[in-house]
């Protein structure tokens, strides 16, 4: 069951060696077949079409924050894809294994598959997809060319890819950890978790990590100092104000788990002593830290959804969005009181009574701003005429989802109550009933309602309402019964069980997942139509949804320079306010327009990083150390390059423009 | 006020920006790196924290007042606050637009910085060769760690400083380069600010423990 | 539409047993009622949202053009305020429930009634069991009876038991839905937990905290007995013969799974401060002597190569056995055997009543005070 002891550490492969490749997992060699099949396969189709220099130049080099924001959505969605295939078998697992059944999966490799589905949806899904979000909206909406450091840009992108490299690396050498996705010591600590599972996990999180905090720091320069003339902070869309919070939170939260992780990392290759149960370490220590980070994050994730709520309800319902200056107010509560309640994750490690009230209460005060933005979004509906596209119909999904969620959520926030419910399955149903009823449904929504703008045509709706429908029932079938088990004292990360009349709801919950399945195959379907259909469902105003902010001013897609005159804002509803007042595109008087190079650093920076990060995970220690050299030389080499911008010439401005009138013309409109 | 308002409507409304002025180069880059500097405060914010909660744990082992030796550490903070001194005269002669002035005043910064880490690696082999190793007790191991983070934050500092010297060798006082040798200031004078913070706590109290 | 497939399964309801919300012990019974409350409360502002949100979508529709439509609303102060007020008042409430609620049903604080209206009489002693969370398996100690079993805990119905946790090398979570809340069993340290049964039964209790491989199979069976029927089952375990000393402990920590009961007729009375303290292995210095010395300041330069390699691989079967670090320990400067602890027991609580809510509290501070053992801080409740 458990792996063969690792050899010594060998001068040239360190810890590597063939064993490494888990050739007794059937279910691991058969993925990887159809992995390197498909690799292979898409490897050669670029080869054929001759696509690499286009890929190359247009896309991995870019320094444009509308492609940036695509590769994030991509690599978000390929990681979801992986998440999910975890998913389905945990549910499996939990729906097999009663009665004296082991089910098909063992403890070595079950304890991987929930940890790696819990870190790959936090860091490789939810991350990426919110961060394409604002990467590709947030500089459009205020009105910018692009964000501050472009090639800051690109390069976090690339960690985050290095990042997310490694994890699926692990998938076929070696192990990923099998301690849970905080990886909690003494557990993940080296006398407990001596192979490279825990040690995947730091790399890859680290190296990601940096990416994180670096496009955090990016965003909030960007829309603290690109803001286009007369948009003062409270004439920012809300989108954009989520988006600074959440980007806030980035900045003052993953600082946390790089330090945190550090500490565990030296633990484990140093042998400090942070969290060891002997010399005088605490393990509670970590857990205290990791939570200091961990309760912020649930916000970076939802925030920016949050935003796309309110986008999406005020323009389907025609009608300017309720209560704007509440909204911000409730944005800001909610960042600042995020980091006051992260004891709520341990009420049960013993701490006095008054300690866990306060925690307690400072969870259920959270509560009351979040309440307010959902009294806003209904507000907004209230005398509205709402359209019932697809964006809408996923914002009636959360808004009806996410209050029972919220509810559980204040409900666990009650001490005597967790004592009870922590742990349990209550408590995965309600996390998953805010992830997916919040954040995934706000990606969906944020999905259809954008992709008119970034690609020029509205996505298919027929197989845009099968996966709607799909989600949303298989959703509450998958989960409802977790609260169920919950509540009959059943706890999380189990393998086998005992009682056989559990076992219903498990089925039960196996089915809902796979209608979420369906709904996601459908999604791809929806994706692969749309794509199919372009022409018919091609979008030339650039303004499908009769929207209100800055974005639908432009063309769809946007052009590089996103817009050849800067707008001046007079509303909070921009776009709204220069179409109910006439305003004029200008046609003629283009100037040059300043723009930042493409660099192809950023990528080999972090193909350095993932050596880098590979090798400290295998103890080759020649190659750490090369790597780390070239990874400073090559820094250091970047930045001997100062020509990093050119400008495109205003006659090349002209004819694009030029193209959007009569485009324009030919719409009527 | 109110006929303010009723001029400014009466004006024909500006929607687009027709004569552009575009941002100047590099305009953010201050407040990036500002904000970059208060996230790796953050991190100095853990390590003090662990710190402040492990650093009575010696596992009955040695305590601050067998390991440290004020006079060597006020030798060392001496170095660093000199150091400090130096990059503001750079500063200033950058400001006077002289360039080898400026060159020269970074690497008198260097050669102090360059003598704070010897001092401090000193230190380090010192107590590691006497048995208190980072393993021996949480204590030593948030020691270790505080201490030789900022340590490491040094010395990419002096990576930057002597490629930055190179750079302004190449180039001159140009706009990109007075950006870097101001955001290097601030890098500086932040290890320096985050230094006063681990003298008083880690060696100060310490010994007063 | 969205609730139909909920329907159908709401038949299915009834048959589960639903223990968190209808368990066999009084202090679960209460966190459960709390659930229920606390549910309602809540009911109070998400049902009329809910129903606004449906109501909104379908009377706004687009294609309803009776509806007033007002494009340009988009503030109003009393609603504001409202919208503000609305949540903060049932948060005021809740608020105000979870402080009592929280300081009543800390699983720290002995217990003052063993079920509604029954206090519990001042000469009623509790139950002590010591329980340690092994590799993957539970060991019960019994001082009172000097018995000790392996994953088996039996316990007399409406005798008030006190829990001493604690774990032999990684974090758990010792929970019995049936009869309190969980609390983490964790190494090193010590934590608490007071609970009573109201009815006899067999139930289970396991681990609700991850710990490795074996953590699924780490259940264990729990028996509320009759006083009499309690005495005999203690009989039986002094008849097993086996005895609990310090090597049969450090043999049985070794990691194993699904561990069939087991039953010791004696214990080594020093063992489980000798566990918690990470000082059953003989040689290794205790962490409450360890603290005493630290905050002395330590035991200067003499104490720096005052540590030790693990001669044995106790963790061999977790794979440890090809770390490159091997384990060590803090070597106990001498090594006295430790006394067993003394008053352990918290005396239950002072039963004047508490005027309103119809609730007790003890006049005395919440936090059991700690009586300090040897003068010596003791690894327990964490800080924080």
């Amino acid at each position: 069951m458990t792996p063969p002891p690792l050899p010594a550490t060998d001068p040239i492969w360190g810890r590597l060696s063939l064993n490494a490749i888990p050739l007794h997992e059937p279910i691991l060699i058969a993925t990887f077949g159809a992995v390197v099949l498909g690799g292979l396969v898409m490897l050669a189709l670029i080869t054929k079409y001759r696509l690499w220099g286009w890929l190359w130049r247009e896309w991995f080099t870019t320094v444009d924050h509308k492609k940036i924001g695509i590769m994030y959505m991509i690599l978000g969605l390929v990681m979801f894809l992986r998440g999910f295939a975890d998913a389905i078998m945990m549910r499996l697992q939990q729906a097999m294994a009663f009665g004296g059944s082991e089910g098909y999966l063992n403890a070595h490799h079950y304890d991987q598959i929930f940890t790696a589905h819990g870190v790959i949806m936090i860091f490789f899904v939810a991350m990426p997809f919110i961060t394409g979000l604002m990467n590709y909206i947030v500089p459009l909406q205020i009105g910018a060319r692009d964000v501050s450091f472009p090639f800051l840009n690109n390069f976090s992108f690339w960690m985050t890819t290095a990042g997310a490299v490694l994890v699926m690396v692990s998938l076929f050498v070696g192990e990923f950890a099998q301690t849970g996705w905080l990886a909690y010591p003494p557990l993940s600590g080296i006398a407990y978790s001596p192979n490279v599972g825990v040690d995947y996990y730091i790399w890859a999180l680290q190296i990601a990590g940096v990416g994180t905090t670096l496009s955090g720091i990016n965003l909030i320069v960007t829309i603290l100092k690109l803001r286009a003339p007369g948009m003062g902070l409270m004439k920012m869309p809300v989108f954009t104000w989520t988006s600074l919070c959440a980007n806030i939170l980035i900045v003052a939260s993953f600082p946390v788990l790089t330090a945190v992780l550090a500490l565990l990392g030296l633990d484990r290759y140093a042998g400090t002593n942070f969290f060891t149960n002997d010399f005088g370490g605490s393990p509670m220590m970590y857990v205290n830290l990791i939570w200091i980070w961990g309760h912020p994050e649930v916000y970076i994730l939802i925030l920016p959804l949050f935003g796309v709520f309110s986008e999406v309800t005020s323009t389907f319902s025609g009608k300017r969005l309720f209560g704007y200056t509440s909204m911000v107010y409730a944005t800001v509560c909610i960042t600042i009181l995020s980091y006051l309640v992260w004891l709520h994750h341990f009420f049960t490690m013993g701490s006095g009574a008054s300690v866990n009230s306060f925690f307690g209460i400072t969870t259920m005060v959270i509560s009351i701003p979040t309440g307010a933005k959902l009294f806003n979004w209904l507000f907004t509906m209230y005398r509205g005429r709402i359209r019932f596209d697809l964006p809408m119909m996923w914002t009636i999904a959360f808004m009806l989802t996410f209050v029972v969620g919220g509810m559980t959520g204040v409900l666990l926030a009650v001490p005597p109550a967790d004592f009870v419910l922590h742990n349990s399955l209550f408590l995965i149903a309600h996390f998953h009933n805010v992830i997916i009823g919040g954040v995934l449904f706000g990606l969906f929504a944020a999905i259809n309602y954008w992709w008119p703008k970034a690609f020029g045509f509205k996505l298919d709706v027929f197989w845009g309402k099968v996966s709607f429908w799909c989600w949303v029932v298989g959703f509450w079938l998958a989960f409802m019964p977790l609260y169920i088990l919950g509540l009959m004292g059943v706890t999380r990360r189990m393998r086998v069980f005992d009682d056989p009349s559990l076992q219903i709801w498990f089925v039960v919950a196996g089915i809902g997942a796979a209608i979420i399945a369906v709904g996601i195959l459908a999604m791809l379907i929806q994706f692969a139509v749309s794509i199919w259909k372009r022409d018919q469902l091609r979008e030339t105003s650039g303004d499908p949804w009769n929207g209100r902010t800055l974005e639908w001013a432009t063309s769809s897609p946007p052009p590089d320079y996103n817009f050849a005159f800067t707008p001046v804002i007079h509303d909070l509803d921009a776009w709204h306010d220069m179409k109910r007042r006439g305003a004029e595109r200008p046609l003629t008087g283009f100037r040059d327009i300043h723009m930042p190079s493409n660099t192809g650093a950023g990528i080999i920076l972090a193909g350095i990083s993932t050596v880098l990060g590979f090798a400290l995970i295998w103890h080759i220690w020649w190659l750490a150390g090369l790597s780390l050299i070239s990874l400073i030389g090559g820094a250091i080499v970047h930045s001997f390059n100062y020509k990093r911008d050119f400008h495109i010439p205003a006659a090349t401005v002209a004819e694009v423009e030029d193209k959007r009138t009569r485009q324009l013309s030919a719409a009527g409109a | 006020m109110n006929t303010a308002t009723l001029a400014r409507d009466d004006a024909p409304v500006r929607f687009y920006e027709l004569d552009e002025h575009p941002h100047p180069e590099g305009h953010s880059t201050m407040l990036g790196f500002w904000i970059y500097l208060m996230s790796d405060c953050l991190i100095f914010a853990i390590l003090f924290a662990c710190y402040a909660v492990l650093g009575g744990n010696f596992a009955a082992g040695p305590g601050p007042r067998d390991l440290f030796d004020l006079d060597l550490i006020a030798l060392n903070t001496a170095m660093l606050l000199f150091s400090s001194i130096t990059y503001g005269f750079a500063m200033l002669s950058m400001q006077r637009n002289r360039l080898r002035q400026t060159q020269i005043w970074l690497g008198v910064t260097g050669l102090f910085g360059l003598a704070f880490l010897s001092i401090e690696l000193y230190e380090f082999q010192h107590l590691i060769h006497v048995g208190a190793t980072p393993q021996r007790s949480a204590f030593l191991s948030a020691f270790f760690t505080l201490v030789g983070t900022h340590g490491l934050h040094v010395t990419f500092g002096l990576v930057w400083l002597v490629t930055l010297i190179v750079q302004l060798g190449r180039h001159g006082l140009i706009a990109a380069n007075r950006r870097r040798v101001a955001c290097l200031s601030m890098f500086w004078h932040f290890l320096d600010v985050v230094w006063i913070g681990v003298f008083t706590l880690v060696y100060l109290m310490g010994m007063l423990r | 539409m969205r609730l139909l497939p909920l329907l159908t399964v709401l038949p299915l309801l009834a048959g589960c047993d639903m223990v968190v919300l209808d368990p066999a012990g009084d202090v679960a019974r209460q966190q459960g009622n709390l659930i229920v409350i606390s549910t309602v409360l809540m009911l109070l502002i998400i049902v009329p949202v809910m129903a606004l949100t449906v109501f909104f979508a379908w009377r706004y529709r687009a294609a309803n053009s009776e509806a007033t439509y007002k494009p340009d609303w988009d503030h109003s102060t009393q609603l504001e305020l409202v919208i503000w007020a609305a949540p903060l008042l049932i948060i005021i409430c809740l608020g105000a429930l979870t402080w009592v609620a929280t300081h009543l049903l800390d699983p720290y604080r002995p217990l003052t009634r063993t079920a509604a209206g029954v206090p519990v009489a001042a000469e009623v002693k509790p139950l002590e069991v010591n329980v340690v969370a092994l590799d993957w398996k539970w060991l019960f100690i019994y001082p009172e009876q000097g018995i000790a079993t392996v994953n088996e805990l039996a316990v007399p119905v409406d005798r008030p038991i006190q829990f001493r946790i604690s774990a032999s090398s990684v974090m758990n979570s010792f929970y019995i839905p049936a009869l309190a809340g969980q609390i983490y069993a964790m190494p090193g340290m010590e934590t608490r937990l007071h609970g009573v049964f109201n009815h006899e039964g067999d139930f289970t209790g396991f681990s609700a905290n991850y710990s490795g491989a074996g953590f699924s199979n780490m259940r264990f069976a729990v028996k509320s007995l009759s006083a009499d029927g309690f005495a005999r089952w203690a009989d039986g375990a002094r008849g097993a013969g086996q005895s609990l000393d310090r090597a049969a402990y450090l043999k049985l920590e070794r990691p194993s799974e699904k561990e069939p009961v087991q039953r010791f007729a004696s214990v080594d009375p020093a063992l489980f401060d000798a566990v918690v303290n990470l000082c059953v292995e003989p040689g290794k210095m205790c962490m409450h002597d360890m603290m005493s010395i630290d905050a002395k300041g330590g035991l200067g330069m003499a104490g720096v190569y005052n540590v030790r390699d693990l001669a044995y691989d106790k963790f061999a079967a977790r794979g440890s056995a090809s770390t490159t670090l091997k384990p060590r320990y803090v070597a106990a400067a001498c090594a006295v055997p430790m006394a067993p602890s003394k008053a352990p027991v918290d005396r239950p609580a002072d039963l004047a009543p508490l005027t309103g809510a119809g609730l007790s509290r003890p006049s005395r501070p919440l936090a059991p005070e700690r009586t300090a053992r040897n003068e010596t801080p003791i690894p327990g409740r964490p800080l924080i």
